[in-house]
């Protein structure tokens, strides 16, 4: 027989969808189906059940080999790692719960470690911009509830967050929204004709590098001030249209994506966009929201705030927090050469880092905490393969409006899996008898 | 278990009248006792005063917009932040504080219990968090009602069961403590850029006004017989001229009775009342209200206040005031920060720069002193700063030496860059009463702990509550030679007790205890349609899902301690 | 006016953090004293002694004080950091945070420099003679109170966001720029005599800049005003003169309003 269980939490996109239902075989060990999720989720949480799960920690050997060694032995090298290295690192936290951050931000304070998360190649333009200039937002239920003009600027929530629209920024029928999306107008600013832009009512394709001209444009539009007759690859009448449908109307969201955290401008792009809806404030009602990646990235960033008072690029290796990235960022420490230690978690640099960032990880001690084979644990001297979190271990996540929500276990991990929170609780106690040692 | 003795010192404790006499304490088992067996370990409290560990009565330390203010102002950490030392992580945050500084710095200071002042209901599971990660002292934290879309549909029709019914629930789905209510309707308003500035200025679409808001909310307190009464921040917070809408709040207070098994008399508590006491019709003309407020609070004796003190340092304003944020970001220009809350609130957070050289600053500055000083009863006016909005928590030995001392007054007065302007638009100039030790008890422990409905528990020394202890190296019996001395002693405490473990000595963290969560259980009749209004709201209007809104499992809140209530009616 | 010279004999094999290689840190110190005086590779804490030979005692105060950095000073970082006075030379390369937060004295880099160099700067002089990095004289994170005073030459090129949040001081770069210069500034110039990307005087409320090369792609927010002819930083020209951040908002000065001004030499 089997059971199904309810109001579970999807852990892999900041869409953080939470009204997933699960059918599991009676004995809580087989997941058997998954409803309600998109294609990903539904994918993260059935290949929890593949049978060539690595289920142990594995050693590289010096023959480019794999060696599997017990969880024990395992703590023994990266609380031995930890302790002997002079600036280690501790990266990535976005798919593993805050309880389990918790835990990796007292190990890192008592190795005097860098800590970091995806934002470093993420979103962490947005924070600094936000550290710059502020965040009007909101939470998503309120677009769902009042909004009438979206905006999706430098990303593709159809592939990239496929039930944003249909939960929360465009179908829904909310209490002041009652002809979902007939009531609603959207923009998309993309270079390319995407699924989403597809659906645009209108499709601002900007010139490529040239966003911050554009939001620059949009505010002197706003002020009725003069224009050059095109700005990023935009007739400037087209701007004013825009801008006048913005301000038309009575409730408004900038969503935004890499397209314009990673692109030229980084965080002055988004420091404009945020510019551009303060301004739409004086007019009517306006709210800006960064598309969150990670399943919990904002969960990495919440708990690294209200402990050591930053969301990412933390440098504890004075024993007390600092911050400044350019400086204690992870793609900094690692292509300039200033870590001799790395621990994964949660993440996969390998994938996503530049070349020159992922090399040094392979010529220094380092440990991948990940269920999967990836890049990252092919290139780390030590893979401890964990249980997946949000499928088979719970804990507290935060969806990409910081709304807190507690993800559910649903299905047993493999026989003898330990989960991150786990494996990190034994490496801290080990740290702590080390440190206490010397 | 543990057994303290705390020999000679001067104790004062108005729960039981004991204004300065030399007494000892005696601690056993995490309680106050009569007396202790002779292998007790004794703390040498002589030439010391000792009072009960100070109960925080409403301060920002807990929750979302707190953690955004950490955030986006990695400016607020630069150059200041403490190394792990000790029984101490590191820490960090001039005006915000990171939780296990938050933690340290209280008990530092003497004290034991703090509320957490507005906690948005969808975000609990946050608030929980940063709780269970300060360490040390007991917390609560207050859920926000006066812009909740369930109980402005039951208020627009007066229905006082389903409110009480809904708030009871609400609180129990967030392990809340008390009925907060922050510019009521406004912030709703709010939701489409919109405001109410009078009690009387009907929220769009839900036609309601604050003024229904406000008294339904004190009914459905009543009826429910909470151990707080409904602890509000007025509409119009810091405009010229609010101290009108201040009044008309609180008349709104007249004709009700308290009604608990919890010892509290009052059944409105008006919060951070420096910012509601203006006076003048714009920044020019701006002058101090505070004694019309103070006239009406001095007659009115349902009502208990606490001051939200301007401590004159670079800070960050944080509120549930939304539309008040964005207004402060039109004065200033500074980093706005706002996150409207689905069905329920919004917030705001703006960094201030209260600058002694500015006589806007000054004048509110002095008002924050009018008002403790022109208050009759110590034990309805409690000390704050609403931290961090007019200052940070840790300048509170400063706010004591000001209450304290008039040659401290005079100081900061003289220090003005227009000190005329202060004299003249306040009558800070004309008080010379200054605070004794007593009332000072009276404003910081008896008090707020009795508001609280919590003063079988703390905020004094009788045997039988819990041995929450403060000891200072202040002299009663000493005259003050420098007024500093008095914000010196109170910075540090000799000793402080926390439920009976020994938390701090000389000033140091030497344990860091077994903090509580203190939470509100109140049981009321069933009511098939509120259940059936939230799980319909959930389904319709809300993104999240009743269950995962109600999942505040063992991990969040490892040590509750829940008041019962029966608010079961015949 | 004495000298210190420290010459590093000792590589460090991560990166070196010397906030203590000032002339404030080295006022009144003799040379043993100076070796003495902590400094950081990680999470480690060493002394300066550890890792550079250390000659020469310095003045008794930091006015009176010259230090003279030689050797590999690549991986050394925070060089001069908060002086308030005296004059530090560094003879190479050397890394981030040079003369940030400084409020006084004069430095010279005879080498390039990395990024966060004058963060915050408030007075004093810092002469680099090769390039700079990214973020030269601006803001540290977060705060709107950037370069508020002081000097800074730079005779090679400046990398991006250079005198963000800048609201007093003067800053030249004999070379070029990259993107973002200037942006959100309430005051100070900026005088770039080479070539200028993009993204220049971007939300800028007030202040100056003068580009006597070329501008790639000029804000659409920059409203042209007049051509005049100017004199700066030695050089007589003529400029097409723009104002703006038209987008950004604008304040009032005796009732006038005013605007962030923007050169391009013509």
């Amino acid at each position: 027989m089997t059971k199904t269980i309810t109001d579970v939490v999807c852990p892999f996109c900041g869409t953080l969808c939470d009204d997933i239902e699960v059918i599991v075989s009676d004995d809580g060990k087989k997941l058997i189906e998954v409803d309600n999720a998109c294609v990903i989720g539904t994918e993260k949480f059935l290949h929890s059940q593949s049978s060539d799960r690595i289920t142990r920690p594995r050693m590289h050997q010096d023959d480019g080999s794999w060696k599997e060694i017990s969880y024990d032995e395992a703590v023994e090298y990266t609380a031995q790692m930890l302790a002997k290295a002079k600036k280690p690192l501790m990266f990535g936290w976005s798919s593993t719960n805050c309880e389990a951050q918790s835990v990796g931000n007292e190990i890192a304070e008592m190795s005097r470690a860098c800590c970091d998360n995806t934002a470093a190649t993420c979103h962490g333009t947005s924070l600094i911009a936000i550290q710059d200039v502020g965040l009007p937002s909101c939470t998503l239920g309120e677009i769902k509830n009042r909004a009438d003009r979206i905006i999706f600027w430098g990303c593709n929530p159809a592939h990239a967050h496929p039930r944003h629209m249909s939960r929360y920024s465009i179908f829904p029928r909310g209490f002041f929204t009652g002809k979902g999306q007939m009531s609603r107008k959207l923009i998309v600013v993309d270079p390319r004709v995407t699924d989403t832009a597809k659906m645009a009512d209108i499709h601002l394709q900007v010139e490529q590098g040239q966003d911050y001209e554009l939001l620059d444009a949009l505010r002197v539009a706003f002020k009725g001030e003069w224009l050059p007759d095109v700005v990023a690859g935009i007739p400037s009448e087209k701007i004013r249209e825009a801008a006048d449908v913005l301000k038309s109307g009575r409730f408004g969201i900038i969503f935004f994506g890499m397209g314009v955290t990673q692109s030229l401008g980084k965080n002055h792009n988004i420091d404009e966009a945020i510019a551009v809806t303060k301004d739409l404030n004086e007019y009517t009602k306006f709210s800006i929201m960064p598309m969150r990646g990670h399943y919990n990235v904002t969960g990495s960033g919440e708990v690294f705030a209200w402990q050591f008072g930053f969301p990412y690029a933390v440098d504890l290796t004075r024993g007390f927090a600092r911050y400044n990235p350019g400086d204690t960022s992870t793609i900094d420490l690692l292509t300039r050469g200033e870590i001799d230690a790395m621990l994964t978690i949660g993440s996969d640099p390998g994938a996503h880092f530049p070349i020159s960032a992922v090399k040094p990880i392979a010529n220094m001690p380092s440990v991948c905490i990940d269920p999967h084979l990836t890049p990252t644990s092919g290139v780390s001297k030590l893979h401890v393969p964990v249980a997946f979190n949000g499928v088979e271990t719970g804990g507290n996540c935060y969806r990409m409006d910081n709304v807190p929500i507690d993800c559910r276990k649903v299905v047993e991990p493999p026989e003898g899996m330990l989960t991150d929170e786990e494996f990190l609780i034994k490496v801290r106690d080990r740290l702590k008898q080390l440190k206490g040692a010397a | 278990m543990s057994e303290y003795i705390i020999k000679n010192g001067h104790v004062f404790d108005p729960l039981q009248g004991i204004k300065g006499d030399k007494k000892d304490i005696s601690i056993k088992d995490g309680k106050i006792v009569d007396k202790v067996s002779s292998s007790a370990k004794v703390i040498d409290a002589k030439d010391k005063t000792v009072m009960a560990g100070a109960v925080e009565i409403h301060a920002h330390i807990a929750g979302p917009k707190v953690n955004l203010g950490r955030i986006y102002r990695p400016e607020d950490k630069l150059f200041s932040c403490t190394p792990t030392h000790g029984m101490e992580r590191m820490g960090g945050g001039a005006s915000i504080p990171t939780t296990f500084k938050t933690g340290y710095e209280y008990a530092k200071m003497g004290y034991t219990t703090a509320m957490e002042a507005a906690m948005p209901p969808l975000f609990s599971r946050h608030v929980h968090e940063e709780i269970r990660d300060t360490p040390i002292i007991d917390e609560g934290a207050f859920p926000v009602f006066g812009n909740n879309w369930f109980v402005m549909e039951y208020l627009k029709n007066h229905e006082i069961e389903n409110t009480a019914a809904y708030c009871a629930w609400l609180l129990r789905a967030t392990k809340g403590y008390a009925i907060k209510i922050v510019n009521p309707g406004g912030t709703e308003a709010w939701g489409w850029g919109l405001n109410c500035l009078s009690i009387h200025d009907p929220v769009p679409y839900f036609d309601i006004t604050p003024a229904e808001i406000i008294k339904g909310l004190i009914e459905a307190n009543e009826y429910l017989g909470l151990p707080h009464s409904m602890h509000i921040h007025p509409n119009n917070l810091g405009n010229p001229g609010c101290y009108e809408t201040t009044l008309d709040t609180l008349k709104l207070a007249e004709g009700f009775k308290a009604k608990n098994k919890f010892g509290r008399e009052q059944v409105m508590h008006l919060t951070h009342t420096q910012f509601h006491s203006y006076k003048g019709t714009n920044w020019g003309d701006f002058e101090s209200g505070a004694k019309e407020v103070t006239d009406y609070l001095n007659k009115n004796k349902n009502i208990t206040i606490d001051t939200g003190n301007v401590t004159l340092d670079e800070t960050t304003t944080m509120t549930a005031d939304g539309p008040f944020e964005h207004h402060l970001c039109g004065l200033n220009h500074l980093k706005w920060a706002n996150v409207d809350v689905e069905l329920e609130t919004a917030a705001g957070v703006v960094p201030y720069i209260y600058s002694p050289n500015i006589s806007v600053c000054a004048i509110q500055w002095a008002i924050g002193l009018e008002i403790p000083l022109m208050m009759k009863d110590p034990m309805r006016c409690y000390i704050t700063t609403d931290h961090p909005n007019a200052g940070p928590f840790t300048r509170y030995p400063r706010v004591i030496k000001w209450l304290m001392s008039t040659k401290a007054r005079e100081t900061q007065i003289n220090a003005f860059k227009h000190k005329d302007k202060v004299l003249s638009q306040t009558s800070i100039g004309s008080l010379d009463r200054e605070i004794s030790l007593y009332e000072l008890a009276q404003m910081t422990r008896a008090g707020p702990a009795k508001s609280l409905g919590l003063s079988a528990m703390c905020g004094g020394l009788k045997p039988g509550m819990d041995a929450d202890v403060a000891v200072y190296n202040f002299n009663p019996d000493k005259p003050v030679a420098n007024p500093d001395d008095i914000e010196t002693a109170f910075s540090r405490c000799a000793a402080v007790f926390k439920s009976g473990v020994l938390v701090v000595q000389n000033g140091e963290i030497i344990s860091t205890g077994n903090k509580r969560t203190l939470w509100v259980n109140a049981k009321v009749n069933d009511n098939p349609q509120v259940m059936r209004d939230i799980s319909e709201k959930f389904v319709k209007f809300y993104s999240m899902t009743q269950n995962n809104y109600e999942a505040l499992g063992h991990t969040f809140v490892p040590n509750p301690y829940a008041v019962e209530v029966d608010a079961t009616h015949a | 006016m004495e000298t210190v010279t420290i010459t590093m004999k000792n590589a460090p094999a991560l990166y070196l953090e010397a906030d203590n290689v000032s002339p404030d840190a080295f006022a009144g110190k003799t040379a043993a004293q100076i070796a003495e005086l902590s400094v950081h590779e990680g999470n480690t804490t060493s002394t300066l002694g550890k890792y550079f030979e250390v000659i020469g005692n310095a003045g008794a105060t930091a006015a009176d004080t010259k230090i003279v950095v030689k050797g590999d000073v690549k991986k050394v970082k925070y060089l001069g950091f908060k002086m308030t006075a005296g004059e530090l030379v560094i003879e190479g390369n050397t890394d981030l945070y040079v003369g940030a937060w400084m409020t006084g004295g004069k430095i010279l880099a005879k080498g390039n420099i990395e990024a966060f160099a004058a963060t915050a700067m408030k007075g004093g002089e810092l002469i680099v003679e090769g390039n700079a990095g990214n973020y030269l004289g601006a803001a540290y994170r977060g705060d709107w109170r950037g370069m508020s005073g002081g000097k800074i030459l730079v005779k090679g090129n400046a990398g991006s966001d250079i005198g963000m949040y800048m609201t007093g001081g003067e800053i030249v770069v004999n070379g070029n720029i990259d993107v973002h210069a200037l942006t959100h500034a309430e005051g100070g110039k900026l005088v770039v005599k080479g070539n200028a990307k993009s993204k220049v005087g971007g939300q800028m409320v007030d202040g100056n800049i003068f580009i006597l090369g070329t501008i790639d792609l000029m804000m659409p927010g920059f409203k042209y005003v007049d051509t005049v002819e100017q004199e700066v930083a030695g050089v007589k020209a003529k400029f097409a003169h723009f104002i703006g951040d038209m987008g950004e908002r604008h304040k009032k000065k005796k009732g006038q309003v005013i605007y962030g001004n923007l050169y391009t030499r013509v």
